[in-house]
């Protein structure tokens, strides 16, 4: 990080914070940590600027991730201008030829990013070649999104860039969106959709909530019969080759997937494809299900779940599993006769959930030797589940979710919060600035708690979003959870933020994602203006 | 109107005989796998299916047609609903290989009354029509145009595919007309511009819904974006930006359009609040506020109190009842705060040479007169939102009122046909308003007719518009956000006051939202499920 600072000490001494400026808002989002921009101008040219790899960078051509990622950019940099009008002239003199990518460690080009993935940059715009220096690939992938919106064009319609100094890293390592789909089918084109404006909002991971009680769409080599039978129909499944063009086109933007699959709740459509699975409800007591959770009492479940969980952990490279254990519903369980008398032959339960919390080590159990960590949702934490010290607790239950952190953290487990971040409960009007207003960090507890805390993540649950409205629902709602995640504490004017976003949202609509107004008002490019 | 109804039942007659096994009341399930939507006046199902090829089906005239092959409207929708029927089910999967002995080859349309085939649809345009299905030839009869396009869209909708993909439709006779003559969708172009193409785009789904009135707000206090061309400085300093606007072409587009649909474009002009971005193109119009002895810079509503005015409204709203063909204008009269108007002194010289002293309410209804006035000698009849009736403008009692504030609207209703007005109700479809969940069912549960009043008083409401306000609406949003929450609204005006029940209506209506989505609508779903072919697949 030395470096960064070197590179800033060229610029001319005119640091303005980027609150304070004077200078056109450029929309930056989120905001970086540390912002200097010049008033000097330069200009680019569609037909001749480039992004190239710096000469002293470990990677170079052979890194297709930076190779289409230098195309990408170059596109959303110019693409959407230049079939409408030729570019002016430029003068040589005053322009910006060339922005250099620098990859400063040994870096794979070829690997996953990973939590503790280094997605710092810093990015250095002054005379004719800018500079942008990384780590590793990942943060290139963030800094050239940071660079694509500091170019914007002027009146006489010249692409044009103040000379610059960034330097930037995010304030917390897990930035996610949940999306879900199981109780609508997403088609692989939004998902590619929406990993394409988690980018441009540097978020990192996209939890994948694949199947729950409606459908399983999720098609499995070893279970073939699970998104046979539990499908919503057979062109309702994510094939693997599905599956891994999803993984591909995340890593190619540095978004990990995070897959779930939620048990021992939220499992009926398992049930159809695996016999003997759920655990059949009393049918003397009136439950609306003919069966329950995943019966926890038969060994059958554990190898089933065995094998299954050792696919999941070859198909998707991420190191965390997401295990769910939400919502469980105990009574069903309670009800079964067979269940009652597993629980009597095993004297230590005490109730029912001392048999969730059974099922859940068994299954934690499993995940660990299959090498990965387990993410859970709070609920495995608030029945005294023993978990694995590593276990990764998500907060979810809006109610005093501060106090759930603060308690978790005691515990030593790291944690993520989602409890104000439901983004499929929707209101009129600018619900945006109340997830902004977050802060993760606020819950009574010390130091090394606060340090527990891994981020985050925005979750569009699917009762009442499929592909014909998850974009304009998901953005840019969750940018001010984008930007929360990233930037640094004391980004938290709302009213900054809003002249920021409006700039912002504006620019993802004119790189075709159609992302909702904040308020009255325009984008110079609206949304699928042709006819 | 009776008269040729009862033509048109009498015709029927001979075809009610087929329809034998499923006769039901409209307030029962009509198959609900179709999905019919809005569920017509009178549906019978037969079991006995027919099938149909793309390659041999054709949708056709009937020699006796008052409207015949130069009829542009049926000629267009002919178009329309074959690729409705056929076009996206044919990507899908390759024509479905034809052997039958029961096929249905041909639907035959024919308008028995006059054809309107060259006119605007209207508040009495008559959109009844009867609809026979019967192997080999179909019939569409209708007395107008505008009920052949109704009854082709349920003609569509009757067609499906069986699970080996071929195109089938039950024998059937259906007889159908709308409860309420006006039925429509408030857009709003000023708080966000919305392209030509989203707007073509909700007129296509508005004719899936049987609505037949776009209300235009076109322009308000944040951006005037129609292109007058006798005041051209309204939108050149008035818009958002000067492609932010409206030319003369895309107007005509929109109202053509919207035409072959059978849909009225109703533009609405509110004034004398809501007329910021009026100001910036037309100097001197709004009312200068003061702050003390000075003008402060801020502007309010249109000035009253200059004779400048109104010859500026004359000659703009002859310019507009000239560009819209509809026989009504809507002009607004909501909202107007006349906050400012008190602190201008010019005003205050006029309200006391007028005797109006501090009453701002009649120096409202003094304007509101005006305009009234300078609308009917173009000959248009007037929409005025509800402040106008509350405020005891004087009005004429043909001046429709539009009932918008969601407090005890039944009771303004009342009042309203009790003084004598038709009425459009609005005030529980504020779609602009979102909650979590299914809120369509609260629009669905809607009667318009529940308020006291008299028979009389019951039939001067005319129906009702779902209005999507535009603060949180743009192309990027507006399709999802109005669709198939409209469609609620669409079944009330339109199928009969019977027609209730909330688990049929889901029902169908999830089928409905299917449909729209395979035309290329982007209806979002009512709650969880799948399509069988999802939107962008």
């Amino acid at each position: 990080m030395r470096l960064h600072l070197l590179l800033c000490a060229l610029l001319a001494p005119a640091p303005l914070a980027p609150a304070a400026s004077a200078l056109r808002n450029p929309g930056l989002w989120p905001l970086p940590l540390s912002v200097h921009l010049s008033p000097h101008l330069l200009h680019l040219s569609p037909e001749t600027f480039r992004i190239s790899h710096h000469p002293a960078s470990t990677l170079g051509p052979f890194c297709t991730l930076l190779q289409k990622a230098f195309l990408r950019y170059h596109g959303y940099i110019f693409g959407a201008h230049k079939t409408r009008h030729r570019s002016p002239r430029l003068n040589k003199h005053g322009q910006l030829q060339q922005l250099t990518a620098l990859v400063v460690q040994d870096s794979e080009c070829d690997a996953f990013p990973s939590i503790s993935s280094d997605e710092s940059y810093a990015l250095n715009v002054s005379g004719s070649v800018a500079v942008l220096k990384a780590n590793e690939v990942w943060g290139v992938l963030r800094g050239l999104e940071t660079f694509s919106q500091l170019i914007y064009e002027d009146s006489d319609r010249k692409f044009t860039i103040n000379e610059a100094c960034i330097t930037d890293s995010p304030r917390f390592p897990h930035r996610g969106i949940l999306i879900d789909t199981a109780r609508h089918y997403l088609p692989v084109k939004t998902i590619l959709k929406t990993l394409d404006a988690m980018a441009m909002n540097k978020f990192n991971v996209l939890h994948w909530h694949i199947v729950d009680d409606q459908a399983f769409p999720y098609q499995s080599a070893t279970f073939p019969q699970l998104s046979k039978k539990g499908s919503y129909t057979l062109t309702h499944v994510y094939r693997p080759k599905d599956v891994r063009e999803v993984i591909e086109f995340a890593r190619r933007r540095g978004i990990r997937v995070l897959p779930e699959f939620d048990t021992p709740g939220h499992t009926q459509s398992w049930g159809k494809g695996q016999k003997n699975l759920l655990t059949v409800c009393d049918a003397k007591e009136k439950f609306s299900t003919v069966y329950g959770p995943i019966n926890p009492a038969l060994n059958s479940t554990y190898t089933f779940l065995s094998r299954l969980f050792a696919e999941i952990s070859r198909v998707f490279p991420d190191e965390f599993i997401h295990l769910g254990g939400d919502e469980v519903d105990l009574l069903c369980w309670k009800s079964n006769a067979e269940i009652q008398k597993f629980m009597k032959q095993n004297k230590r339960f005490k109730d029912v959930r001392e048999l969730e919390s059974f099922y859940i080590q068994k299954v934690l159990n499993i995940i660990s030797t299959l090498k990965k960590r387990p993410i859970i949702w709070q609920e495995a934490f608030d029945d005294h589940a023993k978990l694995h010290p590593d276990t990764v607790v998500q907060v979810w239950i809006n109610r005093d979710y501060h106090l759930e952190q603060a308690r978790v953290t005691a515990a030593g487990y790291p944690v993520l919060l989602s409890a104000p971040w439901y983004l499929d409960y929707i209101n009129s009007g600018e619900d945006w600035r109340a997830y902004y207003a977050v802060e993760p960090l606020n819950f009574p507890g010390s130091e090394r708690q606060k340090q527990l805390v891994l981020g985050g993540e925005a979750c569009l649950w699917g009762e009442f979003v499929d592909a014909t409205n998850l974009m304009p629902r998901l953005w840019p709602r969750a940018s001010a959870v984008g930007e929360r995640l990233w930037s640094n504490k004391e980004v938290s004017s709302t009213k900054e933020a809003y002249n920021r976003l409006t700039v912002h949202r504006c620019r993802m609509v004119r790189r075709g994602i159609a992302a909702q107004p904040l308020f009255t008002g325009y984008c110079d490019h609206e949304y699928n203006i042709e006819k | 109107m009776q008269q040729r109804a009862l033509g048109l039942w009498g015709a029927l007659g001979t075809l009610a005989t087929l329809a034998t096994l499923a006769a039901r009341a409209p307030g029962a399930s009509a198959a609900p796998d179709l999905g019919l939507w809005p569920l017509p006046r009178s549906v019978r199902l037969s079991p006995r299916l027919l099938r149909l090829s793309p390659e041999d089906f054709a949708l056709g005239l009937d020699p006796a047609s008052k409207a015949g092959p130069s009829c542009v409207i049926l000629q267009e929708a002919f178009r329309r609903y074959y690729d409705y029927i056929f076009g996206y089910y044919q990507r899908r999967r390759g024509p479905a290989r034809f052997y039958t002995d029961s096929p249905l080859l041909q639907l035959v349309v024919s308008v028995v009354h006059d054809s309107e085939c060259d006119a605007f649809p209207s508040l009495s345009s008559d959109e009844s029509y009867a609809l026979t299905v019967k192997g080999p030839v179909a019939v569409l009869k209708a007395n107008q145009v505008w009920g052949v396009l109704r009854g082709l869209e349920t003609f569509s909708q009757l067609v499906y595919q069986d699970p080996y993909g071929t195109f089938t439709i039950n024998e059937s006779s259906i007889t159908d007309s709308p409860r309420f003559p006006h039925r429509g969708i408030l857009i709003d172009t000023s708080r966000h511009y919305l392209s030509i193409k989203t707007i073509l785009k909700t007129l296509d789904a508005m004719a899936m819904n049987k609505f037949n009135v776009l209300h235009w707000h076109i322009v308000d206090d944040q951006s005037f974006p129609y292109q007058s061309v006798t005041f051209p400085q309204l939108s050149n300093k008035g818009s958002y930006t000067p492609s932010h606007v409206y030319t003369p072409t895309d107007v005509r587009e929109v109202i053509e359009y919207a035409r072959l649909r059978g849909i009225r474009v109703l533009p609405e002009f509110d004034s004398p609040g809501h007329t910021e971005s009026w100001g910036k193109g037309q100097k001197g119009l709004l009312t200068p506020c003061y702050d003390g002895e000075r003008p402060s810079g801020a502007f309010g509503p249109i000035n009253p109190a200059l004779n400048s005015t109104y010859d500026f409204m004359s000659r703009f709203f002859s310019e507009v009842s000239k560009v819209f063909p509809d026989e009504f204008i809507h002009m607004g009269g909501d909202e107007v705060d006349p906050e400012c108007w008190e602190t201008n002194p010019d005003i205050e010289k006029f309200m006391r040479s007028r005797g109006f002293y501090k009453d701002f309410k009649k120096l409202e209804s003094f304007y509101i007169e005006k305009v009234l006035n300078i609308i009917a000698s173009q000959r248009k009849k007037s929409i005025v939102w509800q402040e106008v009736f509350d405020n005891e403008d004087k009005i004429q009692p043909s001046t429709i009122v539009q009932v918008w504030k969601d407090k005890d609207y039944p009771e303004e209703q009342a009042r309203v046909t009790a003084a004598g007005h038709p009425v459009l109700l609005s005030a529980p479809w504020y779609l602009d308003y979102i909650t979590y969940g299914e809120d369509w069912r609260t629009y669905y549960k809607v009667d318009p007719l529940r308020f006291s009043g008299s028979q009389e008083q019951k039939q001067r409401v005319l129906g009702g518009e779902a209005c999507l306000w535009g603060e949180y609406v743009d192309s990027t949003n507006l399709t999802p956000r109005l669709w198939p929450r409209a469609s609620a609204v669409g079944e009330r005006l339109w199928s009969d006051e019977k027609v209730k029940s909330i688990n049929d209506a889901y029902n169908r209506l999830t089928v409905h939202r299917c449909r729209m989505v395979r035309r290329g609508i982007a209806a979002q779903p009512l709650y969880v499920g799948h399509c069988e072919q999802e939107y962008k697949m």
